[in-house]
């Protein structure tokens, strides 16, 4: 179909005159990944324009914020982006705590990694599964739903909870990891590690799902710079940007003398992707299979990553250090943090005024961004193709509606 | 290039522009004329030594009139504070520009306050003026597409406002 609309993408069909259609989308379509409702304005089967229409899930969170104090506020952050509940904790107790000034114990700055990559792990779970569902591929998701479970089970011991954990927090995390944890964390990275080769074949290299991907809703570097995109979204268009590496100290200085690479795509070759399918002849830098691909790469990065952390964690000696009071009072300022979460960048400001409750807390979504920049990529599209550009995004609804 | 020297850069190619800064706080800020935000937004995205080619997050704070325990303490007088966090890619570095606007347009309680749009400048703006105007009620002149984003259109008042009052119902859903 690209040869069709090869100049203006929307001067289209111009040969066939047809009517102009427009085709509503949501808000309650299974591959829009929660409450997302997408005007399409179609020619035949070619999408000349796309218009989101978002707010289903809003709550306002950030007044809430205004009301309760930066630990009681926890519980919403894990409203946000439910997938990777543990992330969005992390993100705001981080950025309390760079307001205050605060460095938390070393064994709860390990803890933290190997929590936070662990939920990066079970969020691109969902993220494959469900990607290979909007794509009409129904068993990847039981896979991926297989091993995210044992995930689960293992964020269960650790705090009770299995979706809205309020686990880390401001000041390191409510409780230090029950007895035994460890080996059984261990012995699921065994039982898994083997297992990403297996996801791999089932979508990476399937014939199907390259040619509903591949060159689908490419995403150029400058594009994706300018709509403010984030995390595998920015990565897979080929720039070189995560904050793990790249972002302020308070965070980078959490994953000091941990070994890993950015996986983006440099001289046509992803970090250490020997073990795995090459890129495919028809996939373009920024399409959605290049999204993808880094998605399931950053699944055996975040594998390794807990392994190291599991090291240093156990080699620290001594207790995690107890969270700070919940009526702990914030000094006067303000401070902005981005912290690398598996969607993307998520933000937190905080203005403090000398109370226990903050003037203002702000969230800034990185799926709000990553979305904002759809209708660019759907137009000249077929229909067909929306789902599989939308799911390529990876949104979480409540992130954007916050 | 560091702080004060691009700072000093900054002042002398945007005379004027530019009206107090404070490099040594959490995150550094400059504080801007708000009519000149897009200029200086322009002048931030262009200049080599700084390329902040990517908005982040654009914030409106709501300094309201303390309450009267608190007025002895507190040195602000109404106003609304917007933060833009920028960042750039090129040189990993982030800045903040801030600025301050009347609570309402010329005092009359309901004139949204205005302030020139920078969606010209970085495209994420887009979204993100119309959450701000949604959610705190400012109008961003020149934005091409300013509606509601978050709330419903036929929404009445500003959310994070903080004299703002939940409505007794919306189409007969009680509200509070």
């Amino acid at each position: 179909m690209a040869q069709m609309v090869d100049d203006d993408p929307r001067i289209i069909e111009f040969d066939v005159r047809t009517d102009e259609m427009l085709v509503n989308m949501g808000p309650q379509h299974p591959s829009t990944h929660g409450v997302l409702r997408l005007v399409l304005r179609t020619d035949g089967e070619i999408v000349s324009q796309v218009e989101s229409h978002i707010g289903y899930l809003h709550r306002c969170a950030e007044k809430i914020g205004e009301n309760l104090t930066p630990r009681q506020w926890i519980p919403y952050t894990d409203r946000m982006d439910y997938l990777a509940a543990m992330n969005m904790n992390l993100g705001w107790s981080l950025t309390v705590e760079k307001l205050m000034r605060y460095q938390v114990s070393e064994k709860a700055r390990h803890l933290r990694v190997l929590i936070a990559e662990l939920g990066r792990l079970a969020s691109h779970l969902v993220g494959m599964g469900a990607y290979g569902l909007d794509l009409g591929t129904f068993s990847p998701f039981l896979y991926a739903f297989r091993e995210r479970e044992k995930i689960l089970d293992l964020f269960e011991e650790t705090c009770g909870a299995r979706l809205t954990y309020s686990y880390l927090t401001v000041g390191g995390a409510t409780a230090d990891l029950p007895p035994g944890w460890l080996e059984k964390c261990e012995a699921f990275l065994d039982q898994f590690t083997p297992l990403i080769a297996e996801y791999h074949s089932l979508l990476t290299t399937n014939a199907i799902f390259v040619k509903r991907t591949a060159a689908i809703g490419i995403l150029s570097e400058a594009l994706a710079i300018d709509y403010g995109c984030s995390g595998p979204v920015l990565r897979g268009s080929g720039v070189d940007q995560d904050l793990r590496r790249d972002g302020e100290s308070i965070y980078t200085s959490m994953y000091d003398g941990y070994a890993f690479e950015v996986v983006v795509q440099k001289n046509g070759h992803y970090p250490r992707d020997h073990a795995y399918p090459p890129v495919p002849r028809e996939a373009v830098v920024g399409d959605s299979w290049h999204r993808f691909y880094v998605r399931m790469l950053e699944v055996v990065q975040s594998v390794d990553l807990i392994r190291q952390a599991m090291d240093r964690y156990s080699a620290c000696r001594g207790p995690l250090g107890e969270p700070l009071k919940i009526n702990e009072k914030l000094p006067v300022g303000d401070a902005y943090l981005e912290t690398e979460c598996p969607r993307g960048q998520m933000g937190f400001y905080l203005v403090g005024d000398g109370t226990p409750i903050p003037w203002r807390a702000r969230a800034r979504s990185s799926s709000f961004s990553n979305l904002s920049v759809l209708h660019e990529l759907c137009r000249g599209c077929l229909i067909a193709d929306v789902p599989a550009i939308v799911g390529s995004l990876d949104i979480v609804m409540g992130e954007i509606d916050r | 290039m560091r702080g004060s020297s691009f700072l000093e850069k900054a002042s002398s190619e945007l005379p004027g522009a530019i009206i107090g800064s404070n490099l040594e706080a959490i995150d550094p800020w400059i504080e801007v004329v708000a009519e000149r935000i897009a200029e200086v937004s322009q002048w931030l995205k262009k200049t080599p030594e700084s390329l902040f080619d990517s908005l982040e997050c654009i914030t409106a704070i709501d300094w309201f009139e303390p309450d009267a325990k608190k007025a002895a303490k507190v040195q602000w007088k109404p106003h609304i504070e917007m933060v833009y966090h920028l960042w750039s890619t090129v040189a990993r570095a982030s800045i903040v520009i801030k600025t301050n606007l009347p609570r309402w347009k010329g005092d009359v309680v309901g004139q949204l306050p205005e302030i020139p749009s920078v969606t010209g400048v970085w495209r994420t703006a887009d979204w993100h003026e119309r959450e701000v105007f949604d959610l705190s009620g400012i109008f961003f002149i020149g934005h091409p597409d300013l509606r509601r984003i978050l709330c419903p259109e036929d929404w009445v008042g500003y959310p994070l406002r903080r004299d703002y009052e939940m409505p007794l119902e919306y189409h007969g859903i009680r509200a509070r």
